[in-house]
């Protein structure tokens, strides 16, 4: 075997591939925690999601239908995590993991009603990858870039979008003032709460467009546990690239890379499953210890107090 | 005052106290049970929804839980493993850390523990059996110490850390018990402990063990160590004002990192108990998520040593009377997990109790 | 003629207390009008609600003769008012014309912001106003009299016709605060209404028209400045006289207790903070550190209790280095701390009265066993001498602090910090927030401490109270002392230029 069995230009198909659904859920995470309120239920957002996409595919018979049901999933759960924390101003962290044990239960049990099996669901329609007349002929980025599965280019489409309605609109300035100063928003005559519900719900709708790619774009079908601990990969992806849409991309390209060297070693055998499956987990780890100290977040995550 | 008043006053006063204190703790705890009310109708809900009686399911699993010596056996030995996380989660949260590695934690314990009762033949059990507790605490209290470290040192997030660890243990010990230490057989497990290293069984014909007891002493321990010890008021300060703590010459980075350690090793006991009390050998996936359950369990009893018991009994009937209700009436046994999900969610709303306690008020 | 501004009979209560009572209000167009009171008389929760921030319990508003119902910053924006508030409402990490457009961006197509124009318009219109702000320059970049100028050029672009100022120079150089008085009559001059909130009696007899006075949340009146004095307005303000001096015993002989050698010292961001910082502090002394807020005060404060890193330079207490020693050694060794936010710092708000006034001795005996069990015997008879020697209004040793008044939670502090016997006190900013009785309380018993032999270090941004309290006064700037003063051989003026960074001969 050679190295160029492992690393090749397939491999760096499936680092983008795989830094999909981590770089969604990460923007999820920048928009929630650029308006001061900490989500660490991406990972169930994403899994109820996938979850909801499968099941809306299996019965409409359309993915896209599907894609659409993840992402108003994520997006109800981001509007239940808001009104925890922010209405009835819940603490955090207790909220998200309510919100993540809740997605292993649903969906397991919800999957043993419909499939009467909670392990994995049917197979599902699912979306066709297609390829980009021109693009796909380029050496080498053609191969990366011409063919993937519609998700990844919304996955571009939407960090470049959300880079730019972070810094360069007025709904993003609001956006950092409420993480950053929510007094001074507020007596810039800015709704809070508003701005603070927008954050969350799209924070869920982000995660659960990034569910519907792990069970409708990667695969086509649902199995239990499915997102694996990429919603907690996607805050350390988050961090690293200091809250900002391009960083995150940035940062879950090497995720995702870990996650597509992980599959290959794998299918190829060379080493037990289990040690290779831990790579990304330990990966996470060691970067956000590297990397923590000198990012400052974007917030104080206080729940604001009008009086 | 005479004599024979002052007796009496005496005489009454102990009892009063405690009834005193009783009716404040249950005072306390009532927001809890609203949201495991709620938590309950949320899942009726749910359950009606996808055509099952919520009726027929709540009963088959109150009966499961507690209608025979077999059920409370049973109930008992769910809840047992879930004390020792609840600890943890607490112990952890006290200390102002988020400790949600509570399942990797004692699935490394329990495979501690299991190395020591492999390894060692002969050994008497009154030596063994500490040993074989003992790799399990520190086994976990490791788990619990390198994302304390971490946070104390370079600042990352407990939250992510301690869950990554949670999965590098998960798979660690797979790899383990389906290479190295795999006994012969289809099943990915290790050989049994040898007989010195096993918690006896003290309610035949159940399962329930001698771990059960372990975790007692604990949850008395925790009290104790909270209230009672400078370490415990030093853990209690950094959680609740660390700059305050800090200024009073305590290091709080300090604390931290050994109270992380403790919560740790708390949970590494609990899979130690399940282990040596429950399978007799480590077995892959041993745990079906008694991590969470504590996190659950240690919101519900309110952060608090004793409520953390009479929780722990609540989920533990939920998951054996859940068994009993599955077989019974086939309703898929994750709505357990959905039912406990909800009770934290509605813990995480303490507003939201207090808005239903003043409609209540209100209407009567 | 219509006043600019009319409140009729506002009530609003918090939990537990009556913050406004029945109050009447009213300000005149193109008028400098005073409301003074102290710290807890209810002036800056009259104002928010003016300013939309509150709803009140009762009352209305009237704004040029015609009732509003102020539910808004953004209803009040709309009636030309706006609020310079004592914490600046400004996002550190935008621009200055960011902050000030900010909720009513300037854009291209209505939807891409144009950071140019925006910051074309704030240089025009700051220009126009007389008040000198750089828009491009990130708020946490700025001065905090610059920060103070953009708050007030925030105000008028968005059409203030009535301006409040919280507090304005509470954390004002004295030079700074000149040239805010310019800018306030010049903004009279241009027929705007300002509303000035104090409890500076002399500040506000200096600028305003006319004066309202308020007293623990109720009206006492309205004088005309012309037609008043400072004695009558301390008296509408205070039950009694306010205590403006202490006598202080002169000592003689006294040795050094702390002596501070060439310390560097940086602060978060990695920036230096202390820049070879040198004084002693006598026993029997208390030396008044007077400088502006951000020169490094803090910074100082963290490198004496052991809570930060001395880069460079020797710290001495009686003659022993302490350095490197942590914080449970230089309490031990008699550094007691009275730290500036008694919330965040001083108290650990959930536990009781019991369990915060052996806070720092929690390890030693007579409360612990070689620090491990702790005896709540011990404890217990520890608390109730404390409460008796230092008069703690609580209902019991074991009500959690946090339901205390700001007063009390101080005299806990104080309890727990002065009867270890220090040899040394650091108190920085300690009578802050607290009401006259308070405060009197607070400086009583530093004179006290000094006297019987403690040296104490005080840090304050409230040059009365350094003047009034100090054996000797260092002005600190820029991580460094300046100068030090006898305080009977300078005076404000002086102390203001050394406080700015100037040179005195």
């Amino acid at each position: 075997m050679n190295i160029i069995d492992i690393i090749n230009v397939g491999l760096f198909a499936a680092t983008l591939r795989m830094a999909t659904p981590i770089t969604l859920a990460a923007l999820g995470g920048i928009f929630s925690e650029r308006v001061g309120v900490v989500n660490i239920a991406l990972e169930g957002m994403m899994l109820t999601s996938a979850f909801s996409g499968v099941a809306v595919s299996y019965y409409t018979g359309n993915p896209w239908l599907g894609v659409l049901a993840a992402v108003a999933a994520g997006g109800l759960l981001g509007l239940i995590h808001a009104v925890l924390t922010v209405t009835f101003k819940g603490n955090q962290i207790v909220s998200g993991t309510g919100i993540n044990i809740f997605a292993l239960g649903f969906t397991a049990y919800m999957s043993q009603i419909i499939w009467g099996s909670r392990g994995a669901s049917s197979s599902v329609p699912s979306l066709k990858a297609i390829s980009i007349p021109l693009l796909k002929d380029i050496p080498i980025v053609g191969e990366i870039l011409g063919t993937q599965t519609p998700l990844v280019y919304v996955m571009i489409i939407v960090t470049v979008i959300a880079q730019f309605v972070l810094f360069k609109t007025p709904m993003g300035l609001r956006i950092r003032a409420v993480g950053e100063h929510p007094a001074a928003a507020d007596t810039a005559g800015i709704s809070v709460v508003r701005v603070k519900y927008l954050g969350v719900i799209v924070s869920g709708m982000l995660a659960g467009l990034g569910g519907a790619f792990l069970s409708l774009g990667h695969l086509s079908l649902f199995a239990w546990g499915m997102t694996g601990g990429r919603g907690f990969i996607a805050l350390a992806a988050m961090i690293f690239g200091r809250w900002m849409p391009l960083g995150a991309f940035g940062a879950s390209i090497m995720f995702g890379f870990a996650d597509a060297l992980q599959m290959r070693l794998q299918s190829l055998g060379i080493l037990p499953p289990q040690i290779i499956l831990m790579l990304p987990y330990i990966l996470t780890v060691i970067a956000l210890a590297g990397v923590v100290r000198k990012a400052t977040p974007p917030s104080d995550y206080k729940p604001y107090d009008k009086g | 005052m005479t004599e024979g008043e002052e007796g009496i006053y005496r005489e009454n006063r102990l009892p009063s106290r405690l009834l005193a204190k009783l009716r404040s703790g249950l005072l306390r705890m009532l927001p809890q049970v609203i949201a495991v009310a709620a938590a309950f109708l949320v899942g009726a809900v749910v359950l009606v929804a996808t055509g099952y009686s919520p009726l027929d399911a709540y009963a088959t699993m109150l009966t499961g839980a507690f209608g025979d010596v077999y059920g409370i056996g049973q109930t008992l030995t769910q809840a047992t493993p879930i004390i020792f996380t609840a600890l943890a989660f607490l112990f952890s949260m006290k200390s102002g850390l988020f400790n949600i590695g509570a399942e990797g934690q004692l699935i490394i314990g329990g495979f501690a523990a299991a190395l020591v009762g492999i390894s060692f033949d002969g050994l008497p059990a009154l030596i063994h059996v500490p040993l074989a507790l003992l790799a399990g605490a520190l086994a976990g209290g490791a788990w619990g110490f390198i994302p304390a470290v971490l946070k104390a040192k370079l600042g990352a997030h407990e939250v992510i850390t301690t869950m990554m660890l949670s999965y590098v243990a998960t798979y660690l010990t797979s790899y383990m018990v389906n290479y190295p230490f795999k006994a012969p057989g289809w099943v990915a497990q290790t050989v049994p402990l040898a007989p010195s290293a096993q918690l006896p069984r003290i309610l035949p014909p159940t399962q329930l063990s001698a771990s059960f007891i372990v975790a007692l002493i604990l949850v008395a321990l925790t009290y104790f160590i909270l209230q009672k010890t400078t370490f415990g008021y030093e853990v209690r300060a950094s959680g609740l004002n660390p700059l305050a703590a800090e200024n009073g010459g305590i290091n709080v980075k300090r604390t931290m990192i050994i109270a992380l350690f403790v919560s740790g090793a708390m949970a590494g006991l609990g899979g130690s108990g399940e282990v040596m009390g429950v399978h007799g050998r480590f077995i892959d996936g041993f745990s079906p998520g008694y991590g969470w359950d504590g996190l659950a369990v240690a919101l519900v009893g309110g952060l608090h040593p004793v409520g953390v018991v009479i929780a722990a009994v609540l989920f533990g009937a939920l998951r054996s009377g859940g068994m009993t209700m599955t077989r019974v009436t086939h309703v898929p046994l994750d709505i357990v997990i959905i039912l406990q999900s909800l009770v934290v969610v509605f813990v995480a709303a303490p507003m939201l109790i207090r808005y239903l306690l003043r409609w209540r008020e209100h209407k009567g | 003629m219509t006043q600019a501004v009319e409140m009729l009979g506002i009530t609003k209560t918090f939990p537990g207390v009556v913050a406004n009572d029945r109050l009447d209000f009213s300000a005149e167009k193109a008028e400098i009008h005073g409301l003074l009171g102290e710290n807890g008389a209810g002036k800056t929760v009259l104002m928010s609600i003016l300013y939309g921030l509150y709803r009140p319990d009762a009352g209305k508003i009237l704004v040029d003769g015609e009732e509003v119902h102020m539910d808004s910053p953004a209803t009040a924006i709309r009636h030309g008012i706006g609020m310079v508030h004592q914490h600046f409402m400004l996002v550190p990490s935008l621009t200055v014309a960011e902050n000030i457009v900010l909720g009513n961006e300037v854009t291209r197509s209505r939807v891409i912001l144009d950071t140019k124009r925006a910051s074309e318009e704030v240089r025009a219109f700051s220009e126009r106003c007389n008040l000198k702000v750089d828009p491009d320059a990130p708020v946490h970049a700025l001065t905090v009299g610059a920060q103070q100028r953009v708050e007030i050029i925030k105000a008028l672009y968005r059409g203030a016709e009535i301006l409040i100022l919280d507090e304005p120079t509470a954390i004002l150089i004295p030079q700074e605060v000149e040239e805010l008085m310019k800018a306030i009559r010049a903004l009279k001059a241009q027929g705007k209404t300002v509303i000035f909130i104090s409890h500076k009696l002399r500040e506000v007899l200096s600028i305003c028209d006319r004066i309202t006075v308020l007293k623990k949340g109720r009206l006492v009146g309205t004088v005309k400045t012309g037609e008043t004095s400072l004695p009558q307005l301390a008296t509408m303000m205070v039950d009694r006289q306010v205590l403006e001096t202490f006598d202080k015993k002169p000592v003689e002989g006294a040795g050094v207790v702390l002596r501070v050698e060439g310390v560097q010292v940086v602060n978060e961001r990695g920036l230096p903070a202390l820049k070879g910082i040198a004084f002693d502090v006598m026993a029997s002394e208390i030396l008044g550190i007077a400088g502006v807020e951000g020169n490094g005060q803090s910074e100082l404060v963290e490198a004496l209790t052991g809570l930060r890193r001395v880069k460079d330079g020797r710290i001495f207490l009686n003659q022993v280095d302490i350095t490197a020693a942590s914080p449970e050694e230089r309490i031990r060794l008699g550094v007691s701390h009275v730290p500036a936010d008694r919330n965040k710092m001083g108290l650990v708000p959930d536990f009781s009265v019991m369990e915060n006034l052996i806070l720092g001795s929690q390890g030693e005996e007579p409360f612990a066993k070689r620090h491990m069990i702790l005896d709540y015997g011990a404890a217990s008879s520890y608390a109730d001498g404390l409460i008796a020697d230092y008069s703690i209004s609580t209902p019991s040793k074991d009500t959690p602090v946090r339901n205390l008044s700001g007063g009390t939670q101080q005299r806990v502090v104080l309890a727990r910090e002065l009867s270890r016997h220090p040899k040394l006190i650091i108190a920085y900013q300690p009578t802050r927030g607290l009401d006259i009785g308070a405060t009197e309380y607070v400086r009583g018993k530093l004179v006290e401490m000094r006297d019987n032999g403690c040296a104490v270090l005080l840090i304050s941004a409230d040059l009365d109270e350094i003047r009034a309290l100090s054996d000797r006064i260092a002005v600190i700037f820029e991580g460094r002392i300046a100068a030090v003063r006898d305080p009977k051989e300078t005076n404000e003026e002086e102390l203001g230029l050394l406080m700015a960074g100037g040179k005195v001969d």
